[in-house]
């Protein structure tokens, strides 16, 4: 059961980030990349119908992380305290900049949303990638299985951790460089023409800078936590997720190359798959590993709900599982294809 | 302020704030569905045009009620950790299932209500407003259920490791309390948004503007208010005011400020209670109707707070006894204004009369304060516990979080809903001013 649950909580938030990765990702190029009001009311069209979808990954994946690992929710949440507040607070600004925008034609008013669109989407993305840093290399647990992180100490790997230090920052240049692409991809999909070309031509500038990134990030991982290895010798097929991850990288500018920007955002959706999967795979069974004693890192098992709830939960989670699924399809396919500004109905 | 209180504002500020917005939400999703109802039936371009403008009003409210809703799921884990170790195998799982089950669906089906109308035939529009209505009273039921357990816990055993486990799936989601408590609190949404439809149309006519829309909305919004005004009351608040007082009796004595136990225990409709002396100051009360109202006769004893040791009672007393006053007594006043308009209605004379239709422009935020203080009343009440008999409101919070990155976050808290605050007033009273086209246009939203 702990097994079962522990990958689907692992599903809902690879979901969430290549679904909400995407919107994310626009929100950093929505200024960079735009070069008049129209463009930016394109990027903010591509994204408008699915956004809030797409982010209710994220409590849908924080509820069922409440339910099958109390424990774990209760000690993370409050240990990541002041990060996690950051984060509401951008996820705040960044729903109303999206929303809001078009509610009049003001141009102080629509530059300041854009701004703040860019700005949140930015911080939040770094704040993600950091705070999956912070998870694999471990926190000071105490013998109650709860921590306090600060921001920040001295920024260094050790006994006395702060939310960033320089792993979880390289953590959080991944995920911004790697969801820009992600962004760039679905943008150049969804938008045709002047916007197309640039956003194509930003993830073939990118790509050298994200190659080197996820070299950089596993060569630190390792160096952090060698412990993240045993998973792998234990189970060598496991590292076939390397070589996806390769191939998945090889992809995107291949198919960018020859403009086949659907196949090329797949590619960017396998590539951000097989990095969390990579990540959490060394992870397992733990949850929370302990920097001090190995003997406190919060585990499946000492983390798992009772056996009803977790029998109970399967069967909801299943069907509600299905339900989202049909939504999602019923959503892309009514608004598939290009954006559209003014043909139909339907825009922010 | 000590940890424990700064943590307690932190929920407490959040969430009221927070339900500004679901309140009008739930409630106006239903007065859409019928305006769409009566559109889609008649082939009526006035009533899909009135059910269009109140979209835009619909998704400013529900964008707000997104964003200040994802902070409340967090809460649990960042600032009541304990309490969330401990229950998670229980509250967890109607958490969770408000996510899986009603926000995938609202997301989806808002965007076709919204932007969908030119791509989707009118029967499947029509259906995508039932859905936003289905997707947000389910929201609210699975929240009610999550609040009833805490308030009357049911079906749950302990584990070896002190933690909460649900034992029967159904016994949770049928808590009798929480059945009674989702039917009182579902009315109270209907109020709102039919206070504030009908103050919208109110104003269209003594504006003389949008006139014709002004009176769909004044006559939707009465007759839905008139019946959602009465069963607030009758049955729904009656029968949840009995449970209360069974399963909570110190917290049904301390909302009634009644210090001494007694047959024939009276009624305080006004009054200031002084907890030291134990008695009402200048007090207006209705002999004996507090045990007619609880037992059906007005000879039966009603438990006092002097019953019950000092440690049980709810810890900010007069604030539950002022919530529970402003709520019962806006709850009166909002049967007497809806049923004096439904006459109005009937005789038709509702649109010509500005006497009535000023009381109705101006009482649109006094549901919301109703709504509040209901809602004050029920959490307060349940004080000094956080699970009722189980887990006390101490033993709850994260105890590493302290008092000083508490009150930093509510600062940043409070200061961001200002902003949206800001924001929120401008962008209605916008759409308001703007109104409904007259003509039957291509709709021009301008919003996601």
């Amino acid at each position: 059961m702990g097994f079962i649950w522990f990958w689907l909580v692992a599903v809902m938030l690879v979901a969430y980030v290549v679904l909400d990765g995407f919107d994310l990702g626009v929100g950093v190029l929505h200024l960079l990349l735009t070069r008049n009001d129209e463009e930016r009311q394109t990027t903010i069209r591509a994204i408008g119908p699915v956004w809030d979808g797409n982010e209710v990954w994220l409590l849908a994946s924080g509820g069922t992380l409440y339910f099958a690992f109390p424990l774990l929710y209760a000690s993370a949440f409050s240990g990541f305290y002041l990060p996690l507040m950051i984060v509401l607070w951008l996820l705040i600004l960044r729903g109303i900049s999206v929303e809001l925008r078009g509610h009049s034609s003001l141009g102080v008013w629509r530059t300041f949303f854009d701004g703040l669109f860019c700005f949140s989407s930015t911080l939040l993305i770094i704040f993600y990638g950091a705070a999956l840093a912070n998870v694999i290399r471990g926190v000071p647990l105490g013998t109650d299985s709860y921590f306090f992180l600060p921001l920040w100490t001295n920024w260094m790997v050790g006994p006395n951790p702060g939310i960033l230090d320089w792993y979880t920052v390289i953590g959080g240049v991944v995920a911004l460089v790697a969801l820009t692409i992600h962004g760039a991809l679905y943008l150049a999909v969804k938008t045709d023409g002047a916007l197309q070309l640039r956003a194509r031509a930003t993830v073939r500038l990118l790509w050298g800078g994200l190659v080197l990134l996820t070299i950089g990030s596993l060569v630190a991982t390792i160096a952090v936590r060698p412990s993240s290895l045993q998973n792998y010798y234990a189970h060598p097929i496991a590292f076939a997720i390397p070589v996806l991850v390769a191939a998945c990288l090889a992809g995107i500018l291949s198919f960018n190359r020859v403009g086949r920007d659907y196949a090329a955002f797949l590619c960017s959706a396998g590539y951000l798959t097989f990095m969390m999967v990579g990540a959490v795979s060394g992870l397992y069974p733990v949850l929370m590993p302990s920097i001090t004693d190995p003997n406190l890192s919060i585990t499946i098992d000492k983390a798992l709900s009772g056996p009803h709830t977790l029998h109970v939960g399967l069967v909801w989670w299943g069907f509600g599982m299905l339900l989202a699924i049909a939504y999602f399809v019923f959503v892309y396919r009514m608004f598939r294809g290009k954006v559209d500004l003014g043909a139909t109905g339907y825009g922010h | 302020m000590d940890a424990l209180a700064l943590h307690r504002l932190h929920f407490a500020f959040t969430i009221t704030y927070h339900y500004l917005f679901p309140q009008l939400t739930m409630g106006l999703a239903l007065l859409i569905l019928v305006l769409k109802t009566i559109a889609v039936r008649r082939n009526d371009e006035q009533y899909h045009e009135a059910a269009r403008f109140w979209g835009k009003i619909f998704a400013i409210n529900f964008v707000m009620g997104v964003v200040t809703g994802i902070p409340m799921e967090f809460q649990f884990g960042t600032n009541w950790s304990q309490f969330a170790r401990i229950t998670g195998g229980v509250i967890g799982q109607p958490l969770a299932m408000e996510g899986v089950f009603s926000f995938f669906l609202e997301s989806a089906f808002l965007g076709v209500l919204l932007y969908g109308e030119k791509r989707v035939s009118k029967w499947m529009h029509w259906f995508s407003a039932f859905m936003v209505f289905f997707g947000s009273w389910i929201s609210g039921f699975f929240i009610i259920v999550t609040d009833a357990w805490m308030q009357h816990p049911v079906a749950y055993r302990i584990m070896a490791n002190g933690q909460y486990e649900v034992t029967s799936f159904w016994a949770l989601l049928l808590n009798p309390w929480g059945l009674l408590q989702y039917a009182h609190n579902m009315c109270g949404a209907v109020v709102t948004a039919s206070f504030v439809m009908a103050a919208v149309g109110a104003f269209y006519l003594l504006e003389k503007q949008f006139v014709e829309y002004g009176r769909i909305f004044l006559k939707v919004g009465v007759i839905a208010g008139v019946v959602a005004c009465v069963a607030i009351i009758f049955p729904t608040g009656d029968l949840h005011g009995k449970y209360v007082a069974h399963h909570q009796p110190v917290s049904m004595a301390a909302m009634e400020g009644l210090f001494h136990s007694g047959k024939g225990a009276d009624v305080v409709l006004m009054g200031q209670p002084d907890y030291a002396s134990g008695k009402v100051d200048n007090p207006i009360v209705v002999n004996n109707l507090s045990s007619f109202l609880i037992y059906g006769t007005t000879k039966a004893e009603v438990q006092g707070l002097d019953q019950f040791p000092r440690d049980q009672w709810p810890t900010t007393l007069p604030l539950l006894f002022y919530a529970y006053h402003i709520m019962a007594g806006l709850g009166t006043y909002f049967v007497a204004l809806m049923l004096l308009a439904a006459l109005m209605l009937w005789r038709g004379k509702l649109y010509t009369s500005r006497w009535i239709q000023w009381p109705l422009m101006l009482s649109f935020p006094l549901p919301y304060i109703a709504n509040t203080a209901g809602w004050m009343t029920a959490e307060i009440g349940r004080q000094p516990w956080v699970v009722y008999g189980l887990m006390r409101t101490d033993q709850g919070f994260s105890k590493y979080v302290s008092a000083s990155n508490s009150l930093f976050t509510l600062l940043g808290f409070m200061g961001l809903y200002v902003v949206l605050s800001i924001l929120f007033v401008v962008l209605v009273y916008k759409e308001i001013q703007t109104g409904p086209h007259k003509a039957a246009a291509v709709p021009t939203l301008t919003v996601s």
